[in-house]
């Protein structure tokens, strides 16, 4: 039996609003293996990142437990989560916008280590700071250099640096290779897989793009208003998802190959509907075209359809 | 098909320069394009190769200072755009080209509702009164999927998707004969994308426009495309229809693009990135600006800059490499 690093457990997050409570995440639920990578995906609103951060206490969640490595971390006290937070690090989408444009390269990346003071020797600490730049591909030279002089590439590897610079056991990468060319998505890509396998990193990975998450996860979470639909390996997920908001999701990714012959789109009609107060019924119910009445009388409950594969749909054994 | 067909776009010879104080930014270098009528052109290209400036230039759109713009000819529909005064110009946006931008969350005025918005440019363009304008846009936003009732709503009141259908209502109000869709997807959600896309198809083959598809999405291009540009560093560096481009690539950059991405069935390759960066637009190398990037770079390749090249068909690319008759690049041998 693998070893269980994460295990979070009917997680909410609501937000008070001027129009009512909104639901970012309702009642999350999910297990990670030890060294593996689980991919968050869904579109914007869906809680992807919300889930990401509550998990981490970046946003203190409103009901539910997080354990990891066995330990209750929501009740933990401020200090004590602070020294957990060691473990347990992030790295986030826009590195235009999530670097101080005040700081050097090096200021960047040592400032965790001076905070959480790991190093105290100034020596040791530069040691240290260029050993990571190492790690992450970038050059000695631009120590000294500020944010605003580099690409959008190189900056994400200052993020990388900077949440390795800890020693994590567990990352949650929110939508790291977004803001990039496809060109440099790949060599951040390519790193990440590489530091997973040489440091036995496990990811939570979040983000849009199906394509990425196909090649990068073992386990795929599919997220739609506040919920978690689907969860399965990913190739059972890419192979047969059940779900219909999976299937559309799935169907709408355009392929880059020409005489190929294409899945048939699955068009949605109508756009995600509002997370305030979502009435109890199913939340994909308006876009949906299975729609009946059960759809519309309750939510419908996470229920594991196959060995690891977990659905919430009632008119699942239709469509397996 | 052997039939002749009407040019709507040719473009020879295009210059785009940004004279700054202390450097000079060479965004587009010597581009020539040509789109015939009812044809959708793939511009793809990676941030800053230029994909962008090529667009605004065919509608003059380049702000200048500190913009310089210089071609040989720049023709739509058989008008001279080059040697156009600004009141022709006016005329002509809008109503024979007109363009699509990329984030429909700034590009529509919060202080007018979307009707206003279309009515906006019919009672310009079209000679239509109030009334009629009115009438149109509404009659538009029928045909893009929105109630015709919500056109007394702002913008805010929309969601990112509705206010992408707004600005293609817009666009397609008067039926310009060339649409510019620059990057119209990048900023929606997968689902929406493929609304939209279907979307775009359907009214450009109804109304029969021609249409230049900016994307850096291969996916987009094979999807939406007849004919594709691939763009680095201002250049177009291979060019040709879809088959030509895809099944018998022959630019290294080409290559280096399709090998980053994830492949969608064989979810194990390995993903190969082109190393390194793109050049600096204000110090571009002398010989090929892909060269210190390209795994088959020879030493002429850092001293002479290569021309777009015929190798057949429809398919062109300027790559020194082929002077090397045995030459192939890998994907090349995959394709046979």
């Amino acid at each position: 039996m693998a070893e269980i690093i994460l295990e979070v457990k009917n997680l909410k997050k609501y937000f008070k609003t001027a129009r009512g409570t909104l639901h970012a995440v309702d009642d999350v639920s999910f297990t990670i293996e030890k060294g593996k990578t689980l991919g968050i995906v869904g579109e914007s609103g869906c809680g992807k990142s919300t889930t990401g951060r509550a998990i981490l206490r970046l946003l203190e969640p409103t009901d539910g437990k997080v354990f990891f490595e066995g330990q209750d971390i929501t009740s933990l006290s401020g200090g004590k989560m602070r020294q957990m937070r060691r473990d347990m690090q992030i790295i986030f989408q826009d590195p235009f916008s999530s670097l101080d444009p005040k700081k050097t390269v090096s200021q960047t990346i040592a400032e965790p280590i001076v905070e959480n003071k790991i190093l105290k020797d100034k020596k040791a600490i530069d040691t240290r700071v260029r050993e990571l730049m190492k790690t992450v591909g970038l050059a000695e030279r631009l120590v000294n250099s500020y944010p605003h002089e580099l690409d959008g590439g190189r900056r994400q590897r200052i993020g990388i640096a900077r949440a390795l610079a800890m020693e994590p056991k567990f990352i949650v990468c929110d939508e790291p290779v977004s803001a990039l060319d496809v060109s440099i998505q790949a060599q951040i890509l390519n790193l990440l897989q590489e530091l997973k396998e040489q440091m036995g990193l496990t990811f939570i990975f979040i983000t849009h793009d199906l394509s990425v998450v196909n090649h990068f996860a073992d386990e795929i979470a599919v997220m739609y208003l506040g919920q978690l639909i689907e969860k399965a390996p990913t190739e059972e997920l890419f192979d047969h998802p059940v779900h219909p908001y999976t299937k559309a999701l799935l169907s709408a990714i355009p392929i880059p190959e020409v005489g190929i012959e294409r899945p048939e789109r699955i068009l949605l009609k109508g756009e995600i509907s509002s997370p305030i107060d979502p009435p109890d019924e199913c939340r994909f119910a308006k876009r949906c075209i299975h729609t009946c009445d059960q759809c519309r009388a309750a939510c419908p409950q996470l229920l594991e359809v196959s060995p690891g594969h977990f659905v919430s749909c009632h008119l699942w054994k239709e469509f397996m | 098909m052997a039939e002749q067909k009407e040019k709507v776009l040719e473009i020879k010879n295009l210059n785009v320069k940004f004279v700054l104080e202390e450097e000079t930014v060479e965004a587009v270098n010597d581009i020539s394009l040509h789109m015939e009528k009812g044809e959708t052109l793939g511009l793809v290209g990676e941030t800053g190769a230029g994909k962008t400036t090529t667009a605004l230039s065919i509608l003059r759109l380049i702000d200048s200072p500190p913009g310089v713009m210089e071609c040989e000819k720049l023709e739509v529909c058989g008008k001279d755009i080059k040697n156009m005064s600004i009141s022709e110009l006016e005329h002509i946006r809008g109503s024979v080209v007109s363009m699509i931008f990329q984030d429909p969350m700034t590009s529509l005025n919060p202080v007018f509702t979307v009707g206003q918005q279309i009515a906006e440019s019919l009672e310009r363009h079209e000679n239509l009164n109030k009334n009629e304008a009115w009438k149109k846009a509404e009659d538009m936003l029928e045909l893009v999927g929105i109630p015709r009732e919500r056109a007394i709503e702002y913008p805010h009141q929309f969601s990112g998707g509705m206010k992408q259908r707004v600005i293609i209502a817009i666009a397609l109000a008067c039926s310009p004969q060339v649409l510019i869709a620059d990057e119209p997807t990048t900023a929606l959600d997968v689902t929406i994308q493929a609304q939209i896309l279907h979307l775009m198809k359907e009214l450009k083959e109804k109304k029969n426009t021609s249409m230049i598809m900016i994307t850096h999405d291969l996916g987009i291009v094979a999807e939406t495309c007849d004919r594709v540009a691939v763009m680095y560093a201002g250049r177009i560096i291979e060019e040709g229809n879809l088959d030509e481009v895809f099944n018998h690539t022959l630019h290294p950059y080409t290559e280096g693009l399709f090998n980053s991405l994830p492949n969608i069935k064989n979810r194990r390759a390995k993903l190969q990135p082109i190393h390194g960066l793109m050049p600096d637009p204000t110090n571009l190398p002398k010989g090929c600006a892909f060269a210190p990037r390209c795994n088959y770079a020879t030493e002429a390749c850092q001293e002479r800059r290569p021309q777009l090249t015929d190798f057949g068909g429809t398919h062109k690319a300027a790559c020194l490499a082929y002077e090397n008759k045995d030459f192939h690049i890998e994907r090349g041998k995959k394709n046979g």
